[in-house]
């Protein structure tokens, strides 16, 4: 399995890797931990011929909070966002999801931004970041403009990045204190893609719910903003009749595959015993 | 497609400094296999999931064959081959793989001895629960694990100056 030539490049700059992906158009693809893209090459399902290996720019890197944004460098690896202290107080939810993603060799070296950027549905990461109304901030030869998650993903492999574009950081509203959070995916395996997964997000008062968001992983060709099922929630005690309804709003919106993972019937209802199940840790784990 | 020009490739492996001009697609495990010589790290599976190919690369564990040789420009690399003590006797991970009887035909092994080497130069006292996570990418067709748990579970007691009790199975 060797993947077919190209041209290696690594620039030190965002501004040179744009330059290189607007000189190369559809020949060049950029590079991050390659835990996607390089198994995707041995395949030869993807043969760049120009590879622009992100590695050297950076400005690429780190997790910071400015107000109430945390932004998190695109080459920022699933072991440092496991590692941050400021995530796992501000956005613990992300910390839960990296270590369900993969095993550690590959957490050392997958980036977020690659996993955001991939555009298969079976990443973890971008319905997360539907769930939390993440946005992505994406530089290319005009400037930088900023695309919600949920606009981003238009079907598999499919996304609102244009091919001279990087992405160079993920942007997440802080979430309230006291926040409820969970996600949980189904596998069959450590090292699986999801057979259905999903992300909750909960602020509860005085034993009813104040805000709610959910999101599905790969139930559909792309990951999916359950927005009806969270409305469903909202003002609610979660109580059993009111979930379940909320769980039906959430397996009516899927569209999986059948695959080695399961006929696509199995992984709608899987998809909502995730949700089940997240909503009941979301709420344990919320104050208030 | 043609003339695709060969890379300089300088790293810094098993404390040996080295230099090659590889074609840019030249996996890391092939580099250290073919170019290097280094045959410690194990093509398994080729797909990213058995681990037999884990080396150290900055610190880190990584699966060798699925990283371009390129990316590791610059890098510190350790494989297997740099394990045993500078007097030539054995480790403690590769005590414990002896001692506890760690290994069958031996494939995974190299593999599991430099993610354990990490995991244990990131977490000294690891319980079996952390120990089993932090070696769930690297599979073994013989053992069962349960071996390869206990002689990690002695490297740990050995280099926190203590002595493992149990015996292999
Ligand atoms: C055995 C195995 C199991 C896995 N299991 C899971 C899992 O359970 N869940 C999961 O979510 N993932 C899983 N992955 C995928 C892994 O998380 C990848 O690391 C991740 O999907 C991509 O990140 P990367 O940094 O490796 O990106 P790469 O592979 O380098 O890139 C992926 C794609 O994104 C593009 N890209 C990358 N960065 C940028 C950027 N900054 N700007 C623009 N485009 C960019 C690349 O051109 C490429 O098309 C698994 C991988 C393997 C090998
Ligand atoms: S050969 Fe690299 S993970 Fe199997
Ligand atoms: S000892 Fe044979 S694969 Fe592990």
């Amino acid at each position: 399995m060797i993947p077919g030539e190209f041209t290696y490049h690594r620039p030190a700059s965002v501004a040179e890797a744009i330059a290189l992906l607007v000189d190369h158009g559809d020949e060049a693809r950029p590079l991050a931990g390659g835990h996607s893209l390089i198994p995707m090459m041995k395949l030869r399902m993807a043969a760049p011929e120009h590879l622009i290996d992100l590695s050297g720019v950076a400005d690429l890197k780190g997790v910071s909070q400015e107000g109430d944004v945390i932004t998190i460098g695109a080459m920022t690896t699933q072991a440092e966002v496991i590692g941050s202290a400021l995530l796992t107080d501000k956005l613990p939810i992300l910390r839960e999801t990296a270590l369900l993603i993969a095993d550690p060799q590959i957490r050392y070296v997958g980036t977020l931004g690659g996993n955001v950027a991939n555009g298969d549905p079976g990443n973890d990461m971008p319905a997360l970041m539907q769930c939390l109304s993440a946005s992505y901030v994406l530089a290319g030869p005009d400037g930088t403009r900023e695309v919600s998650s949920r606009d981003f993903y238009e079907a598999a492999y499919f996304t609102a990045l244009a091919p001279e574009e990087i992405l160079t950081a993920v942007k997440i509203p802080v979430p309230a204190p006291g926040h409820g959070y969970a996600y949980e995916k189904l596998k069959r395996k450590v090292g699986d893609y999801a057979t259905a997964a999903a992300a909750v997000m909960l602020t509860m008062s005085g034993g009813t719910v104040s805000s709610c968001a959910i999101a599905l992983t790969n139930v559909g060709d792309t990951p999916l903003f359950a927005e009806e099922a969270a409305s469903i929630l909202d003002g609610s005690t979660l109580d059993r009749e009111t979930v379940k309804k909320a769980v039906a709003a959430a397996e009516a919106i899927t569209m999986p595959a059948s695959d080695g993972r399961g006929p696509a019937e199995y992984r709608t209802k899987m998809a909502g015993v995730m949700l089940e199940r997240a909503l009941k840790r979301a709420a344990e784990r919320a104050q208030g | 497609m043609s003339e695709i020009e060969n890379l300089p490739v300088t790293m810094t492996v098993n404390g040996k400094k080295v230099q090659r001009f590889v074609e840019p697609r030249t996996l890391l495990i092939h580099f250290l296999r073919e170019e290097l010589n280094i045959t410690g790290p194990h093509i398994g599976c080729e797909t990213s999931h058995c681990g037999a190919c884990t080396v150290e690369l900055n610190g880190m564990s990584v699966k060798s064959c699925t990283l371009f040789a390129a990316q590791a420009d610059g890098a510190e690399l350790n494989t297997v081959e740099s394990m045993a003590n500078a007097d030539g006797t054995l480790s403690a991970l590769q005590e414990g793989f002896r001692q506890m009887h760690g290994l069958q035909c031996g494939f995974c092994t190299p593999g599991m001895i430099m993610r354990a080497h990490v995991l244990l130069k990131e977490n000294p006292s690891p319980t079996e629960d952390e120990i089993r996570a932090g070696i769930s990418g690297n599979l073994c067709r013989c053992t069962g694990y349960q071996n390869i748990v206990k002689a990690i579970q002695y490297a740990a007691a050995k280099l926190n100056g203590e002595t493992f009790q149990e015996a292999a199975e």
